[in-house]
């Protein structure tokens, strides 16, 4: 079992007083509004397609407040590099959107289509992410930090057809395996400017000639709109595919768990880039119609402070990485500005430790509200909200329309069915495996081409999120450990199998074992335990240089930080390297079981061949 | 600090911290998070590691001033 972190003392619950707030919560009484919500209900709140035609995501996000009359309202509100703005409308954004649309078309790309994006947050992405629903293609966006070898990897299981990027991201990351891809076919650089890289296209110049008004294809709730990357503790990453009607998700869980109203400036902090800068930093509020702000910029303390105070943030949606960060930099930093316009703030990536959650209040004038969701359940599925109170280091209760529960675990870490039902840990603070009822509308729908992959995440009657809960007696849901070996770095899943077959190309790893070690900042770091081949010697130089060579690969999202040399990897007697028990003597924790293992600690194995 | 002795120091910190880049190869105008790619986790330990090396602590009211190659090597100069 996966060890995990519980706060020894249990913080004094944050109280709430809606009735003295400026702004009346969306969701008042827990009870009462999951007795009375429906999904069917929540369809109501968008629109659909006109004339019938179904329903579509880029049209929920912009069309549909054009047709409204909003036309005019900020969308998406830029800040650059100096803090001076840009802006897109809803109008305008509709419009360019189906430009883009009618550039894939002209491009041969269609339905189903898979339509990749590796750029910064900049116009072009969001309206390519708009104009891809609109044109029945499905978008996958690709995190720009990302090295070449993630990159190559994802286009190629995505069939990517289309990839749109800038120039020096393609100059650096794409142009080298381009010979790789023979699927991808157009290249669009949102900055050619006139003069793109030879085998790419100026998007520009294509949206310019595009026709403004083309009709919007009609796609139906089930049809595939959205493909995210995740990763798994073996094999190749994983393509969570995502179906229109998410944005009924995307829109209801804004209405609860960010509680979202029209006048709002909302602020999501994540990349687009990962499933979060996706439902959270483009769908969800771009349905409610509100103004969302896009930093162009990284992370910086007094730059952040200057953000929410200029541009009037009413609804903030970070990290707890990103909020450590500005704990770590004092809350001082934020006493000059003015955040008199900020009335909720939320967290997601990994468990929010408490004694952020209560400096929220300190530096912000607000707790901040930790919510659960992953990449397979496309929103927010457990949180904290608005008007209930916080009991720190707590990821809250189920949504409305989510039923969640607590599946028992075997030895083996396998989920307990009996008679075909999931046997359900019903005692409270008890731990089980968080498992979700299947029926929202924004489940994964498959992983693509991996159907085996798929139905391995459900058993009994339930989804299984592979994350290990307790539940209190007052059905708030506290997060134990992931129930698997992935790695949770500053928010983002990391599979050990990619790193480590990324490690064993270097020249003198003979073999690699990879593990999460605790990190103050960002949860947990990335660490390595190498191997040498024979004729290798362990030195500082050469622990350096692999670590180099993982970060060119990977990017440095992905690579290693850390780096042991070993002279004897667990594992088991079937030769698969036993990585818990690797993290049980980095963190100096019970080693459990050893039976299964193949040589005894200290024992030099064969040297390994890599795969 | 001379700058010599500054550059020196950020040579071997950046090469700690994210040993892929080639400060051979790289512009001294090159910005450390957008050009050479730095997290913000990479950029935390770069400041603990030359804090480490040289004693010189660059508080975060002075990161605007250490974002690209050449202004971290001015700022060591100035300070170390």
């Amino acid at each position: 079992m996966t060890a995990g972190t519980e706060p020894s003392t249990r913080w004094p619950v944050i109280r709430k007083d809606p009735g003295s707030f400026r702004v009346r919560p969306n969701l008042v009484d827990y009870e009462a509004a999951r007795a009375a919500f429906s999904w069917e209900d929540a369809r109501r709140e968008l629109t659909g397609l006109p004339s019938g035609r179904g329903l579509n995501i880029g049209y929920e996000a912009a069309d549909r407040h054009v047709a409204a009359g909003h036309g005019g309202r900020e969308a998406l509100r830029f800040v650059r590099a100096d803090g001076t703005t840009h802006a897109l409308s809803y109008a305008q954004l509709a419009e360019q959107s189906s430009r883009f649309a009618a550039v894939l078309r002209s491009l041969g790309v269609g339905r189903g289509d898979r339509v990749f994006s590796l750029a910064g947050r900049s116009p072009a992405l969001y309206l390519a992410m708009l104009g891809t629903f609109k044109n029945a293609s499905v978008f996958c966006p690709l995190f720009s930090a990302f090295g070449p070898e993630p990159v190559r990897q994802r286009l190629q299981l995505g069939t990517g057809r289309a990839l749109v990027t800038t120039r020096a991201l393609y100059r650096r990351k794409v142009a080298p395996l381009r010979g790789s891809l023979p699927e991808l076919r157009h290249v669009l650089l949102t900055d050619a400017d006139g003069d793109p890289e030879p085998g790419t296209l100026d998007l520009a110049a294509l949206l310019r000639a595009a026709p403004p008004d083309s009709e919007i294809a009609a796609t139906q709730p089930s049809d595939m709109a959205l493909l995210h990357f995740t990763s798994g503790t073996t094999g190749t990453p994983k393509g969570a595919i995502h179906v229109h009607d998410a944005i009924t998700a995307h829109h209801a869980t804004g209405t609860f768990a960010l509680d979202l109203h029209p006048e709002d400036i909302y602020w999501c902090t994540a990349d687009p880039g990962w499933v979060t800068g996706t439902s959270y930093g483009v769908l969800a509020p771009l349905s409610h119609g509100v103004t969302s702000i896009v930093d162009e910029e990284e992370m910086d303390a007094d730059r952040w402070y200057r953000i929410l105070a200029g541009q009037r943030v009413s609804v903030w949606y970070t990290a707890p990485t990103a909020l450590r960060m500005l704990m770590k930099a004092g809350a001082e930093r934020a006493a000059g500005h003015d955040l008199s316009a900020l009335r909720f703030v939320a967290s997601v990536g990994e468990p929010l430790n408490p004694e952020v959650v209560v400096w929220g209040q300190e530096a912000f004038g607000q707790p901040v509200h930790d919510n659960w969701w992953q990449t397979e359940t496309g929103g927010i599925m457990v949180s904290n909200f608005a008007a209930t109170e916080i009991r720190p280091g707590s990821m809250g209760r189920p949504l409305p329309g989510i039923d969640a529960a607590l599946v028992a675990r075997d030895e083996q870490d396998k989920p307990v069915v009996r008679d075909g039902q999931a046997v359900l840990v019903t005692a409270p603070d008890t731990m089980g495996e968080l498992a979700l009822r299947p029926g929202w509308p924004s489940m994964f729908r498959g992983y693509l081409h991996e159907e085996e992959r798929y139905r391995k995440c459900f058993a009994g009657g339930w989804y299984l999120t592979g994350d290990l809960a307790k539940r209190d007696a007052d059905g708030y849901y506290w997060f134990v450990g992931r129930g698997d070996d992935v790695i949770k770095s500053s928010g983002h899943l990391i599979g050990p199998f990619e790193v480590e077959s990324s490690l064993m190309e270097h020249e003198a790893v003979a073999e690699a074992g990879v593990i999460g070690v605790p990190d103050p900042v960002a949860g947990e770091v990335v660490k390595a335990f190498v191997e040498l081949r024979p004729g290798w010697e362990p030195s500082e130089e050469l622990q350096l240089d692999i670590i180099g060579f993982a970060r060119k690969r990977l990017g440095p999202a992905v690579a290693p930080r850390l780096l042991d040399f070993t002279t004897a990897l667990p594992k088991t007697r079937s030769g698969k390297i036993l990585r818990r028990l690797l993290k049980a003597r980095e963190l100096g924790l019970p080693e459990g079981d050893t039976s299964t293992i193949e040589s005894p600690p200290g024992t030099a194995p064969q040297p390994g061949t890599p795969e | 600090m001379n700058e010599q002795d500054a550059r020196a120091a950020v040579r071997a910190a950046l090469g700690k911290v994210a040993p892929d880049v080639d400060l051979d190869d790289v512009d001294g105008g090159a910005r450390l998070r957008q050009d050479l790619e730095l997290d913000s986790l990479d950029f935390l330990r770069l400041v603990q590691t030359i804090d480490t090396a040289t004693g010189v602590d660059i508080p975060e009211r002075d990161y605007p001033a250490v974002a690209t190659v050449d202004g971290l090597v001015n700022y060591l100069a100035a300070h170390g």
